[in-house]
């Protein structure tokens, strides 16, 4: 039962064979067993989630379920649930016990039944590569405890990998999904820019961050991004297009699919162990009749700086209102308003988050904004220009996720540097407003390999699909981390 | 460009976080690594391109002027770490 696909247990929900509360405890048990070793979830409140899990069961003796009814998932906990505390992984917000629900928990858990096993650990409001950013300690990743899952949503690909639970949220600001997915085996979509509402989702950078879905398989991404995705009034960059089915095309065959390869994802960098799993899994590609082209992204060096300038500035105006004034933490002893302000903001961000609000406010001050903000505004253009030019001789990019397998845990903690570069391949998606997906395609020395697929705006489906029909040809995406039973 | 502790120290204040010497000094050199990362962007000719701000390049959307929300003000301010009678409560910044 542990590693049904989500179609099994949608199957097994409605014909009876199991109720919600038998799966939900079930996986409650492996999480109260587990996480200890792990520390993928910073709340779990079983009672909360039992409840829920009777109401699914009532909806579905009532015939009124959904595909989705009962089955228990982990929630990210940067997107706001009523009445569970979500602490975005920071000091900041470590009581906050939200009084409102993110449009995404609402369409999962109210409206498509979805039960919540709990919140899972992230870097400190989503700024890392490695969760070691977190207030609540750094999550160990099931494949080999001394080392990263990934980040930020670590914590989410930690749990789905230990298979403490059936399917997880992420979300993606520079490969926040699709890194940890590479690093845990998992196989993780950040959608099209707009496709899934903030609302209620802590912000960190507005116009990069996307939600999206983690899980064993493409086709329980399709499944889950069905319940995440759709417009949103409460979101005003949410787009307003028709409802799609995005598990519509997960069975056509690939038989001309041409495929992108930038030569920019193939240089050096990239550690050999990656780039040998990468190209099995491109020459299983073609034997499923996709054809590859030689594509460029000149630009794509650039990517990291150019985020490094435009995810801070977005950052430092968003983190401005955590004062101590309306939510969250206030120091214990304060003199002025202004020496509140400073030290509530000194003593409830981390250093990760504080050296991302002070650049931020550097690149945005007088007499800076031009050479670096508008700067790396003009070379995002650039970045997205170099897509477009792509999917013109292609349909789907594909490349390494991560330039390397899970790193140790405190390699890279001490140079900020090392750990951006963490991201070289994803981050340019993000600036681009791209749907990107990493999916399984082997491991090195041990340690799991994600394949990046970067599609043209919208071209989730056909992503979704490219993913399917490779993981009905391999069974990278079944294996699972030994002591984990 | 390398940053001067008194432009960290400045920065931090615009900021509005406290920030110790020590703590300065640390900052200023993963500040400085930082920017030059980011400056590898100034080699290049960017004349004539049009900034993005944006992934999709929409108008902003407009609501009809009706209320739409509810009153969530005792929700809302249960979490607040100071309220009376309503109101924020903070030190006194008008003697």
């Amino acid at each position: 039962m542990i590693d049904a696909s989500l179609n099994e247990l949608s199957r097994a929900l409605a014909a009876k064979r199991v109720s919600s509360v038998e799966l939900t405890g079930l996986f409650l048990d492996r999480i109260e067993r587990l996480n200890p070793a792990l520390n993928a979830f910073v709340t779990v409140e079983a009672e909360k989630s039992l409840d829920s899990a009777r109401a699914a069961d009532a909806r579905i003796a009532g015939g009124g379920a959904g595909p989705l009814t009962g089955i228990p998932i982990a929630q990210k906990d940067i997107f706001c649930a009523e009445g569970w505390r979500t602490t975005c992984g920071s000091r900041m917000l470590a009581n906050f016990v939200s009084p409102y629900d993110a449009t995404v928990i609402r369409k999962m858990h109210g409206e498509a039944g979805l039960v919540s096993l709990g919140k899972t650990n992230m870097d400190e409001f989503a700024m890392g590569s490695s969760n070691e950013t977190s207030h609540f300690g750094p999550v160990r990743n099931p494949w080999d405890r001394e080392r990263v899952p990934g980040g930020s949503s670590g914590g989410s690909a930690a749990a789905v990998a230990a298979r403490l639970a059936p399917a997880a949220t992420g979300t993606d600001t520079g490969g926040s999904i699709r890194q940890p997915a590479a690093l845990c085996n998992l196989t993780g979509l950040k959608p099209t820019y707009g496709i899934v509402s903030r609302y209620g989702m802590i912000a960190f950078a507005s116009s990069l961050d996307q939600g999206g879905p983690m899980a064993k398989s493409a086709e329980d991404c399709a499944l889950l991004l069905n319940a995440m995705a759709g417009f949103d009034e409460r979101d005003s960059t949410s787009l307003d297009r028709p409802t799609e089915d995005y598990a519509r095309d997960l069975d056509r065959p690939l038989s001309g699919l041409r495929i992108g390869l930038p030569k920019e994802f193939f240089g050096e960098g990239c550690a050999a162990g990656v780039m040998m799993a990468v190209q099995a899994a491109l020459a299983e590609y073609e034997k499923l009749g996709a054809t590859m082209v030689d594509v460029s992204l000149p630009n794509s060096h650039l990517s990291v700086p150019a985020y490094y300038v435009i995810a801070p500035a977005e950052a430092s105006s968003n983190l401005s209102r955590f004062d101590g004034v309306r939510y969250g933490y206030r120091a214990p002893e304060y003199g002025s308003l202004d020496d509140m302000y400073m030290k509530t903001r000194a003593q409830g961000f981390g250093d990760e988050v504080k050296r991302r609000i002070l650049i931020g406010t550097y690149v945005l001050s007088h007499g800076y904004y031009d050479a670096y903000y508008l700067q790396a505004q003009r070379i995002r253009r650039l970045i997205a220009d170099d897509f477009v030019a792509a999917f013109r001789q292609c349909d789907v990019i594909m490349g390494p996720t991560s330039p390397t397998t899970a790193f140790k845990l405190g390699e890279k903690a001490a140079d900020p540097v090392q750990m951006y570069l963490s991201d070289i391949y994803t981050i340019a998606v993000n600036l681009a407003g791209l749907p990107g997906m990493s999916l399984p395609c082997g491991f090195a020395d041990g340690l799991p390999v994600g394949l990046q697929l970067i599609g043209n705006y919208f071209a989730e489906a056909r992503l979704l699909n490219a993913a399917h029909r490779y993981q009905q040809a391999t069974d990278w995406h079944r294996r699972r981390p030994e002591g984990m039973a | 460009m390398s940053l001067t502790l008194e432009q960290v120290q400045r920065i931090a204040h615009l900021a509005r976080i406290e920030i110790s010497a020590a703590e300065a000094a640390t900052t200023q050199g993963h500040l400085n690594g930082i920017f030059r990362l980011i400056e590898q962007m100034q080699a290049v000719d960017t004349r004539g391109v049009d900034p993005m701000a944006h992934a999709q390049d929409l108008g902003q959307r407009l609501r009809d002027d009706k209320v739409t929300e509810e009153d969530c003000r005792a929700a809302f301010q249960a979490v607040a770490p100071e309220c009376e009678a309503g109101l924020y409560l903070v030190p006194k910044v008008i003697e």
